[in-house]
């Protein structure tokens, strides 16, 4: 789960790790008053969505007055950021965030995410502070120190005094640094982070150790113990399908292509989409099912995919295991009898009981093309749209 | 023969009473898996599908000699369920649950690396060597006994591929799914060494998906350590970036752990890799009929 940068600052501040003062706003004039208040003559105006890229986007302002700060949120608010996290569509700006500027001597990198290798949690610190860490990890792997650690320790003082003396924080303030790092990775473990990232951690000319961006991504699995943070999702930055998937239990992607797909299992559901595409056609979403699908959750599923008008046809790809295809199969044709499908249906059951399943299929008098391969099904649902015949 | 579980497993099932524990064991059993009890803290004593409850994995271990536990518990509890067995001594685990905690199974894994324990999963829907012993939650009768072994990160796409080897007469030594999780039990390489150890395994297909870099490790093994053939398929090459796809660990971020970059690197390691999802039984044929081992591999 991701939340907006003004949330982390909140929980940052309340870890006691140094933030800006600044502003939660929703409206221009509230940016103005924000301003007013943090009394200092460098605010910056912060769009607040969930993508990084915003600076060059054009949705991060230096303000030096309040009719600046105006002409700003005027300029930010309602504006469609496009970054290279946003996709192609952008995200629209619905939030600001107005905190008062900083004097910054240097910028750096810090963030903290679990490895796979390692198994362990790394905290990663760059002295390229500002840059996409991407770029820096793909052109100069080495001016990225890094620094494992264990939940129950957390990251040592002196990994984190390497880390702060390497990337070049000045010595008298190392000692502020380590405290920060030692934070971070404590918050981190505490709330079950996937993602913890500034960029940049500042120093300023006033000698503090400052977070002038923060990143939080959570766990969903940890999100159990966390009840707090369930409040501080945000529905407006997520597809609105994704969400009503969600609240059936399916876990729902939306794509940019035209043939919808339902599958059961993550990894057959990724597996459906690449054998489209070799077909030919191009996915409109992923759809996992999960294991234990209902008549429910399999007439929220078609609802869900008819309801993205990209979708031209619609391939089902089940291979029953514990769940059944007669069941699955009495699902799709009670839910094709429900939601009204305007679009060719292409149906390939496998699995337990699967002749049980046909069966159902075929006496319900509903156009539902049915195919006995993953490939036949796809190539089926590619010529029920005009496309295919690449593979 | 076969790899990490066969004949000689004796299982219990952690989670024993609730209803996904308690259907999947009766699986297990109508399957020929010898079980041998469960494990429910406050149900010492009592018999559950005519075997017997213990409050402790130790209880049950040393009351059966059980070597290997499969575990349904939810994910609040999962990671102290996998640590009690850990903690018992039991050779084999087995975590089918989905939804622990990345940080517990950090914890969990911390463990597990100094024990002489062997974790499989979580997330994942278990292992099988068909014929003899199914632990976890796959359907039995997709399976035929043989001499491919079959190493996955998915769930139904195991089935899928192992459906289409036995469709094509192509029978499994072990199926082991070592889940969908980003911080995980055995690994790839793991499996793989095994199969490569088991002298009734010839041959091994392995699926991949997008995230991580556990097919480039692997690609690596069968590189370097490797004499028998390995069919490949990465599930994910349409997946848009950042995005998680159903798995925990399938995502890729920061423009590592894409599908290409892994099928690119599993065919230099020699892996033959299907691109269609539909094509990794026939990869396997033509592969074993290369090496010259189709006769003793297809029924």
């Amino acid at each position: 789960m991701k939340i907006h940068e003004y949330q982390a600052k909140e929980l940052f501040r309340a870890a006691g790790l140094a933030v800006p003062e600044g502003r939660f706003c929703s409206t221009i004039d509230e940016a103005v008053a924000a301003y007013e208040e943090l009394g200092t003559e460098l605010c910056v105006v912060k769009a607040q969505i969930h993508a990084g890229g915003r600076g060059k986007a054009g949705g991060v302002k230096l303000v030096r007055s309040a009719e600046e700060a105006r002409d700003a949120a005027e300029a930010i608010l309602g504006a469609t950021l496009v970054t290279h996290q946003t996709g192609p569509g952008g995200q629209t700006v619905r939030r600001l965030w107005v905190e008062e500027g900083s004097a910054i001597a240097s910028e750096y990198y810090i963030g903290i995410v679990v490895d796979r290798e390692t198994q362990l949690p790394v905290m990663m610190a760059s002295r390229e502070g500002g840059m996409e860490i991407e770029k820096v990890a793909a052109e100069t792997p080495e001016l990225i120190l890094k620094a494992s650690f264990t939940p129950a320790d957390g990251i040592s003082e002196e990994d984190a005094a390497r880390l702060a003396s390497g990337i070049g924080i000045p010595d008298e303030l190392v000692e502020d640094a380590v405290e920060f790092l030692t934070g971070l990775a404590r918050l981190f473990c505490e709330l079950d982070c996937s993602l913890a990232e500034i960029n940049p951690l500042a120093t300023t000319e006033e000698g503090r150790v400052i977070a002038l961006d923060a990143k939080i991504n959570f766990d969903s699995s940890g999100l159990f113990r966390h009840e707090e943070l369930a409040a501080l999702r945000d529905f407006d930055e997520e597809d609105s399908k994704e969400v009503e998937a969600d609240r059936f239990d399916l876990n729902y992607i939306a794509l940019d292509g035209s043939i919808g797909c339902m599958v059961n299992g993550a990894g057959l559901a990724m597996a459906s989409m690449d054998v489209i595409e070799l077909h030919g056609g191009s996915p409109a979403n992923f759809l996992d099912v999960g294991g234990g699908a209902t008549k429910e959750n399999v007439t929220a599923a078609f609802r869900i995919l008819l309801s993205d008008e990209k979708v031209k046809a619609v391939l089902v790809n089940i291979f029953g295991g514990i769940m059944k295809c007669d069941v699955i199969a009495a699902g799709i044709v009670a839910a094709v009898q429900e939601v009204e499908l305007g679009v060719p249906l292409v149906v390939r059951l496998e699995g337990t009981n699967v002749k049980a399943g046909r069966q159902i299929l075929a006496d319900s008098g509903l156009p539902i093309a049915t195919a006995s391969s993953l490939d036949e099904a796809a190539a089926m649902a590619c010529a029920a749209i005009g496309v295919g015949g690449a593979a | 023969m076969s790899v990490l579980v066969g004949s000689e497993t004796r299982l219990i099932c952690q989670g024993f009473t609730g209803k996904t524990g308690t259907f999947h064991s009766q699986g297990a059993i109508e399957y020929g898996t010898t079980m041998v009890g469960g494990v429910h803290p406050r149900k010492a004593g009592e018999t559950h599908l005519e075997l017997p409850v213990f409050g402790t994995v130790a209880d049950a271990r040393e009351a059966t000699g059980c070597n290997a536990s499969v575990i349904y518990v939810p994910p609040p509890f999962a990671a102290g369920a996998i640590l009690e067995a850990v903690d018992a001594g039991v050779e084999l685990v087995v975590a089918i649950t989905e939804g622990i905690p990345v940080l517990d199974m950090v914890r969990v894994m911390e463990r597990v690396r100094g024990s002489d324990t062997c974790l499989i999963g979580p997330n994942c829907p278990g292992i099988i060597t068909p014929g003899e012993c199914k632990i976890g939650i796959m359907p039995g009768y997709i399976h035929q006994p043989g001499r491919v072994g079959v190493v996955s990160r998915s769930g139904t796409l195991t089935y899928e591929a192992v459906w289409q080897l036995t469709c094509l007469g192509i029978g499994q030594s072990t199926c082991v799914g070592i889940g969908g999780d980003p911080v995980n039990g055995t690994s790839f390489v793991d499996c793989l060494r095994a199969f490569e150890d088991d002298p009734d395994t010839d041959a091994v297909v392995m699926i991949g998906e997008i995230g991580g870099t556990a097919e480039e490790q692997a690609a690596d093994f069968v590189q370097s350590e490797m004499s028998k053939p390995v069919v490949g398929f990465v599930a994910g090459a349409t997946a848009p970036p950042g995005k998680r796809m159903g798995h925990a660990g399938a995502i890729i971020s920061g423009g590592k752990g894409t599908a290409p970059e892994k099928i690119a690197a599993l065919e230099a390691a020699g892996v033959r890799v299907s691109r269609s999802p539909s094509g990794i039984g026939v990869a396997m044929e033509e592969s074993l009929r290369e090496a010259g081992l189709l006769e003793i591999c297809q029924v």
